[in-house]
This record gives C-alpha cells, structure tokens and sequence, in this order.
C-alpha cells in the first residue's frame, strides 16, 4: 500500500496573546491507501481541527501536507484547495449536509458535474453508487424525504461520486443509532477496501472500533497514541 | 451542469411566489407613479394639444385660461379673424361645475366647443346634433348614455360618451354647444336678476321728468350716475388657427401689438401649462417616484440577502465539494434577475387591470416600461451583489456548524 496522505509537523493556534488556544501542535502523521484510520479523543482535543486541516478546509499555521504524493501544503497552500478538494477528497459529516433542494441522485450527481462530467456519464454513475449503497428506490427522494441512516449512506455515495484518494468522516455516526451507526462504520471500511480509499473517520464512538485498522488518539492538540484497532476492542471488551 | 437556482426555487416555492408578488405589488406602485407623473402632464396639455390651435389669444397681462383667470369679450373673435394671416378664430369657453348627481358629488369641466364634436374619441352614442341641450361626456364622469342633467336653467342630454378626456385638475370634462357653455356659466337665478333689475331703476329714479335731453345727456356722463353697463357674454379665449404660409411667430406678434389682448403660440401655452400650473405637481411625482424606486432597490436587496442568509449552509456545502465562484455567484444572480424579471412581469398584469380603476389617469409609456424594466434588471443585479459577497465570504467550515 502507498501513502495517500503525509502530514508534518502541523500547527494551529487560535486566538491570540494570553487567550491563544494550541489546536495542533506538531501533528505529523500518514494514511495508506485503503486504510481505515479512527481518530479518538476527547472533545478539544483537535481531532476536528486537524480533520479540516488535512480536508483543506482550514488551513493550518504551518507544516505540510502532501496527498496522493503531491504537495498541497506547505506553509500555505501550493495547489487551489477548492479544486483540489472537488478531484481528491471526499467527506462525510455529523449531519448529512445534503442540499435540501436536490434528490437523493442530484445529491450524488453533483460533485460530478461540478467536475465537468456530463449530465449523462454523472447520472449513470450516481445510480450505480445510490444502487450500491440500498436506495434505488429512494433516488428521487428529497433528503426531507429519506431516514437519517438513508441520509447518511446518500452522504456516503456524494462522497465517493469523483473517487476521491482520501475521504473524511467527522462523527459519521453520532446522530444514529448503534446498529446503524455500525452499519455506516463497515460501509466506510468496505468502501476503504473496495475503492482503494484512505478512511480518517473522527469518531467519539468506540463501539465499532474493531472495523478500523489502526486507532489513533488525540489529545491536547498532539497525537498520543496508535494502535492497531484490535487491541483496541481487546481493551474496551475487557473492560466490559 | 444542473441549474441550482431554479431547484432551489422550486423547493421553495411558495416563498418564492410570494417574495415575487410582494416585489411586483411594489414594482406596480413604482410603474404607477411613474404613469400618473405622464397622465398628469397628458392630462394638462389635452385641450391645447386636441384644439388644434397654432395661437391662443388671451386677457392682457394674463397667462391664459389654464393658468389663471382670462376673460375675453365674446366679439373679439370677429376682431381677430378679421385679421392678417387668421385663417380661423373660434372661442374658447371652458369652467369647472360641482353637482350632486344621484347621491354623489359630480365635478365636470364644462367646453364649450363651436362644432358638432365629431373629432372627440366617441367611444359611444354621437356627436352633438343641435345647437342646445345636448351634451359629450367623458367615461371618467360615469354618466351614462342618455342620462339627463340639470344645469342652469336647462336639462343637458347625454348623446356621446368620450374617452380619456381630464382636465388638468382630473376632473371629466363635458362638451356642449359653446352657447350652451355660456348660459350655464352665466346662469343667474331669477331672484338675482331682479335685484340686479330694481338697482338699474334706481339709479333713474331722482333723474327729474321734464328735463331737457342735454340736461339728461349731462347727468348720464357722470360717473356717480351713469348706469352699470349690462355685462356682455365673455369669453376665456379665442383659439386661432394660422392661414398655411404664414408664419405663426409673426401672427403672435402682430395679435399681441393689439392694446387689451396676449397672444401665445401653442407650444407657448403648453409650457406656462408645464411650467407653472403643474410643474410643482410634476416635480412632486418625479420626486416619489424616485424614492419609490430607491425603496424598492433596498427591499430586494434585502429580500435576496435574506434568501442568501437562509443558503449559508447549503452554500458552504457547494464550496466544500469545490464548486467554483461561479456557479454560487450564478446562483445567486439568476435567483436575483428571475425574481426582478417575474416580478415587472406580474407588475404589467397587475398594473394592466388595477391602472384603470385608479382616480387619476395612468398613461404607461412603452419607453417607460423598457427603461423601468432595464432599471429592475440593474437592480437585481445590485441587490445581488451584497447576497453574493456575503455568499463568496463564507467559511467552508461553516458547514461542520
């Protein structure tokens, strides 16, 4: 396996002068492709700091981050995150965040066709993805109209739609329920393993650890521990 | 590439047709002021424009039968025709009635016009066909075709229902013969004329039977005793219209050298009519209409704001999947223009039927309607522009929020 993504040496303040907060401090880390990495911590720990850092979505104060081999960040940005973000990556949040005024298909199309694809080629590949994922029969559902978990796997498929090297999952299960919240985790890891995908999923839950590969914790802003998910469940069933 | 600014407006759309109406409710009020500003000048230079009269000839020292009181005597229209380079004089008899007609309150302009009426917009009955009686009334004085009415000492018929014919206080006018406009101007009841009757008597009274005819020729050339003159019929103004070849200016002059008359040529009147007795009205509209306007650019503008406000998310979601500054900035503008386009629409519609209904005329102007349309168009556009700057400034990371 390659490395999808290299991260090093990544900080982040916020705030200034006696009020200044340490979000990352000295983060380095890499994801291999079709890897399925957990991210646990407590709450301010960073976790979603450094997930909308690596996601090019707030950059860092310094550091680097190269993705797919090609650096993207380095303090400061080399490549148009915007774009880069459209072709590369892929994300999955707390909510659904799907557009209200789209269906479940257009939901999936969309990051297609903001990549240029045509109407035609976006369409067939939003089917094939909402069909993979159990919907065929709600693809024309607005997202007022689907369940939380079928939000969510419509989520999931958007994310996949421009086959992206990497996709992040911020609490991906936080509003559902254990079964589907499991559910939702062995998705991920199917996709991880099917598309070649690197998975970073923040998670608070440590129920469906055991689908990851490796576990990573974070505290105060650094990167304390890894382990290899296993040991992990071990841990959590023994205490059990 | 999808449209997201019609999806989205077909997800809401019942906010949509309601911000589109409010928009075109407003957008109507600012057509409309804009059409009773062109009405009220329309209405003003009506009589001087449908007269056909190259000279007005007026009371000396005064501006006309428009602008302020002109009185005329009535055989001052020999006078002019009779003159060099006059193809045509008629006179002019115009004034303003009030009446109570079947309950409610009637005012009228009363024309007096020297023919039978055939060039009036008849849009039902006919033209006057005898010299009395007989009467054209615009449809703005909601009388109807062979109604009666009392005025003076006689009961006018209605024969003829024009159109569109205000003066320029908006009140409907009616057209009679032009001796018909001076007995009812003139009319006196009878209480009055025997009043004025017994003061002429007594004015002869202490004159001694038996005096000579010198001795009463001498008590008449005083002024203390002299009788009043009977008040001969007045006129307004003589309308005149110019023989072909000559030139109108040096008629005008040639009239005005007269000792106890103005002349004005036609574009003359029109501009003391522009210029003074409606130029404040005129200034007030244009002022209206321009703060109607300002207010209508500042609501949708804050109309769109909102709509962007209410899409932050939705909107960092399409910057989160990397879409690029265009297609959120499209989206924002095309909801603008369809929002501005749809309204003017539904403003004519509305406008089309309501204009009509309104007390004062509303004349709307092609041209107006293209600058007004122009003018909506720039303003989405505008008002846009604040929505789209809030909208390019948002975070990504607002939708981790």
């Amino acid at each position: 396996m390659k490395e999808a993504l290299i991260a090093e040496n990544l900080c982040k303040h916020y705030g200034k002068g006696n009020t200044s907060v340490v979000a990352l401090d000295n983060v380095s880390l890499a994801l291999r492709t079709g890897e399925v990495v957990a991210l646990l911590g407590p709450s301010g720990a960073g976790k979603s700091t450094l997930l909308t850092a690596l996601g090019l979505i707030r950059a860092p104060d310094s550091g680097s981050i190269a993705i797919g081999g090609q650096i993207v960040f380095d303090n400061g940005y080399r490549t148009d995150p915007a774009a880069f973000r459209r072709k590369h990556l892929g994300f999955v949040f707390q909510r659904a965040n799907l557009l209200p005024f789209l269906t479940a298909e257009e939901n999936v199309r969309l990051p297609m066709e903001l990549d240029g694809l045509g109407a035609r080629a976006s369409a067939a590949r939003a089917r094939e993805l909402i069909e993979s994922f159990g919907l065929a029969n709600r693809r024309d559902n607005l997202p007022s109209e689907l369940s939380g978990g079928q939000q969510q796997r419509v989520a999931i498929a958007r994310a996949l739609a421009n086959r992206p090297e990497l996709l992040f999952a911020d609490e991906p299960t936080a509003a559902l329920d254990s079964a589907l919240g499991r559910l939702v985790m062995e998705m991920l890891r199917d996709v991880a393993h099917e598309h070649q995908t690197a998975v970073l999923v923040v998670t608070h839950d440590t129920r469906a650890l055991d689908v990851f590969d490796r576990v990573l914790k974070m505290e105060d802003g650094r990167i304390c521990g890894q382990e290899r998910s296993a040991d992990v469940a071990n841990e959590r069933s023994r205490r059990e | 590439m999808m449209n997201l600014a019609i999806k989205d407006i077909r997800h809401k759309l019942g906010r949509f047709v309601l911000t589109t109406v409010g928009m075109s409710l407003l957008l109507m009020v600012v057509m409309g002021m804009g059409g009773i500003y062109r009405g009220l000048v329309e209405e003003a230079t009506l009589i001087i424009d449908r007269s056909d009269a190259d000279i007005w000839v007026v009371q000396k020292e005064t501006k006309g039968p428009f602008a302020e009181v002109s009185t005329l005597p009535r055989n001052m229209e020999e006078r002019i025709a009779a003159m060099e380079g006059v193809e045509s004089a008629r006179p002019f008899v115009s004034h303003t009635i009030q009446r109570d007609y079947h309950g409610r309150v009637l005012r009228l302009t009363v024309q007096g016009i020297p023919d039978d009426g055939s060039w009036l917009p008849l849009v039902r009955g006919r033209p006057l066909s005898c010299g009395h009686f007989e009467m054209l009334a615009d449809k703005s004085a909601k009388l109807p075709l062979g109604s009666e009415l009392r005025l003076g000492n006689d009961t006018y018929k209605v024969v003829g229902i024009t159109e569109r014919l205000n003066s320029p206080a908006g009140d409907a006018m009616v057209f009679v013969s032009l001796n018909d406009a001076l007995a009812i101007r003139d009319h006196q009841p009878g209480e009055a004329i025997r009043h004025e009757r017994e003061a002429r008597v007594r004015r002869f009274e202490h004159v001694a039977y038996g005096s000579t005819a010198v001795d009463h020729a001498e008590t008449l050339r005083s002024a203390r005793e002299r009788p009043a003159a009977l008040p001969g019929l007045r006129i307004g103004a003589v309308l005149v219209k110019v023989r072909p070849g000559w030139d109108v200016e040096d008629v005008r002059r040639r009239i005005s050298a007269l000792p106890d008359v103005m002349a004005y040529t036609a574009d003359g009147q029109r501009e003391i009519m522009l210029g003074g007795v409606v130029a404040r009205s005129r200034r007030q509209q244009a002022l209206f209409r321009k703060i109607l306007g300002a207010v209508s650019a500042v609501v949708m503008m804050l109309v769109l704001y909102t709509l962007t406000l209410d899409k932050i998310h939705d909107i960092a979601m399409l910057k989160l999947l990397g879409a690029r500054q265009g297609v959120i900035v499209g989206m924002i503008l095309q909801q603008a223009l369809l929002i501005g386009c749809l309204s003017f629409a539904l403003a004519c519609l509305i406008g089309n039927w309501a204009y009509p209904h309104f007390p004062r005329r509303v004349v709307i102007v092609r041209g107006d309607q293209v600058v007004l349309f122009a003018v909506v168009v720039g303003i989405s556009a505008l008002a846009s522009l604040i929505g789209i700057r809030k909208a390019l400034r948002t975070d990504v990371g607002e939708v981790l929020s």
